[in-house]
């Protein structure tokens, strides 16, 4: 094997907020990024009483624009953006020929001709280099807006509330999976009510060099009312209790989304060729011999990634990410098992340190914000 | 600061003697770094532990950090507060979040251990 330089990370454009704020600060997908300020616990608490404030400007920023843009994305993804009204969103992903997950996705329809897709930052550029393929032969064009994009979130169930102020839009007026574009702190955005936290909230676009002045006024607007900065940390520790998926942990090349239990996004029912269609074709007319399912400890452990899961005293599945739930005071976790034993009150063991402990699958997700 | 009664590792554990016994725990800075601790894995009392062996587990929210045992000795009893408390090594290390009393195997080792002030040096060169 060779050595391959390691290229020098990029910085958050705000990473001078994050540590004048105290945070540790980490490499991430190639991103020097903040995975903590206080305490993971404290922080994802905040998000899920009050709400708490990310920089996600390691995310991947794609517009796709031209007459073809919407049929395009549909010969890419797995998902028919074609479908989608201007304003809404959908959750999508990329796969291969083999149906294997190259990356999952966030698709805006910006306009009629005109789309953004964002990818996780780790797949940003694979995610830019396929798309741009793949709509090669589409009278449509790919601008990678990933470094020229910032993107701060603000979720929690005070979101709405605290960036209201700062906002020329009515925020209750843009939908679930919704984005508008406006005024945000002064300056032009585009705000879109996703997340990946499990709660109510709002992602804020904006250019990449007004990162820092949207970051201080949405901090200072929130935080008489509890807003906190929130790394990378909690940021995991909450998309595991909510059920989402990460890449890297739940979705790979070598998963696909039915085996990820998330067969209700492939669209086999829209109209023409996509890449991977032939492939998750079959595999849904023959099912799948192994799911991820959500596991719920029953004795004292944490299950971690990479943990093998027993069913039946033999190593049969495997743990993709667990943790220790700060809202359920439980161990969770989520993995692939068998589809056999994939229904929920299945007992399972988790491995742990060689010693087996018990495990159920139970639903996902883990936890529902209060309606 | 770190307190001036105890001896220390360079990987972050501390050691009180008490009479023929030891009280060993991991320092303020250990903690700290590990971040919030959500899980304590002792081992059961009676076990004989060879020094530098690992003796158990200590998980925070994002990370597994195996524990060492500072010296060797037979495992007296465990501090079982962290079973169901186990943020007690974050709160209080040196006091509530002691983890494990030893009869140690041999006297030599405990004078092999690192002063206060060799500790502190060790934690501000990282």
């Amino acid at each position: 094997m060779t050595d391959t330089p390691t290229p020098t990370p990029q910085p958050s454009p705000i990473v001078d907020r994050h540590e004048a704020l105290g945070a540790k600060i980490v490499e991430f997908a190639g991103w020097l990024m903040p995975i903590q300020y206080g305490g993971i616990i404290d922080e994802h608490r905040a998000v899920r009483s009050a709400a708490g404030l990310f920089d996600l400007s390691h995310m991947g920023e794609l517009v796709i624009e031209g007459p073809d843009a919407g049929a395009a994305l549909a010969a890419a993804l797995i998902t028919d953006p074609p479908a989608l009204a201007v304003g809404r969103a959908q959750y999508s992903q990329i796969c291969n020929e083999d149906g294997g997950i190259i990356d999952d996705l966030i698709v805006y329809r910006l306009g009629e001709t005109r789309f953004m897709v964002v990818a996780n930052a780790s797949n940003a550029r694979v995610v830019s280099d396929a798309l741009a393929a793949r709509i090669a032969g589409f009278q449509a064009v790919l601008d990678d807006r990933s470094l020229a994009t910032g993107l701060v979130a603000i979720q929690g169930p005070k979101s709405a509330a605290m960036l209201q102020p700062l906002a020329s839009v009515d925020l209750a007026a843009i939908k679930y999976y919704g984005i508008a574009e406006g005024v945000v702190a002064g300056l032009p955005a585009m705000i879109a009510r996703t997340g990946y936290t499990g709660e109510d909230g709002y992602e804020v676009f904006v250019d990449v060099d007004q990162t820092g002045v949207l970051w201080d006024a949405m901090l200072a607007a929130g935080r008489p009312d509890g807003l906190v900065p929130v790394g990378l940390g909690a940021r995991d520790t909450l998309r595991l209790e909510a059920g989402m998926p990460l890449y890297g942990n739940e979705l790979g090349l070598d998963t696909t989304p039915y085996e990820a239990s998330l067969g209700r996004v492939v669209k086999l029912g829209k109209p023409g060729p996509f890449t991977g269609r032939a492939a998750l074709e079959k595999v849904n007319r023959d099912g799948v011999s192994r799911r991820l399912v959500g596991l719920a400890l029953r004795e004292r452990g944490i299950a971690r990634h990479g943990y093998p899961v027993l069913v039946g005293g033999a190593p049969a599945g495997i743990v993709t990410s667990g943790t220790q739930s700060p809202t359920l005071g439980q161990a969770i976790a989520m993995a692939y098992v068998p589809t056999a034993a994939a229904d929920p009150g299945t007992m399972v063991a988790v491995e742990i340190r060689g010693a087996p402990v018990a495990a159920e699958v139970v639903p996902l997700p883990f936890y529902k914000r209060p309606a | 600061m770190v307190p001036a009664d105890l001896c220390y590792t360079s990987d972050h554990e501390w050691v009180r003697v008490e009479g023929d016994e030891v009280v060993i725990g991991i320092t303020q800075f250990a903690a700290d770094q590990l971040g919030d601790i959500v899980f304590v894995e002792m081992p059961a009392a009676g076990k004989a532990l060879k020094a530098h062996a690992t003796f158990g587990v200590v998980e925070s929210v994002k990370a597994v950090s195996d524990l060492f045992a500072p010296i060797g000795g037979d495992v007296l009893s465990v501090n079982d507060a962290l079973a169901d408390n186990p943020e007690l090594v974050n709160s209080d290390p040196y006091g509530a979040g002691w983890m494990l009393r030893l009869r140690p195997s041999d006297a030599a080792e405990i004078s092999a251990l690192l002063d206060a002030a060799a500790y502190e040096q060790v934690v501000a060169e990282g």
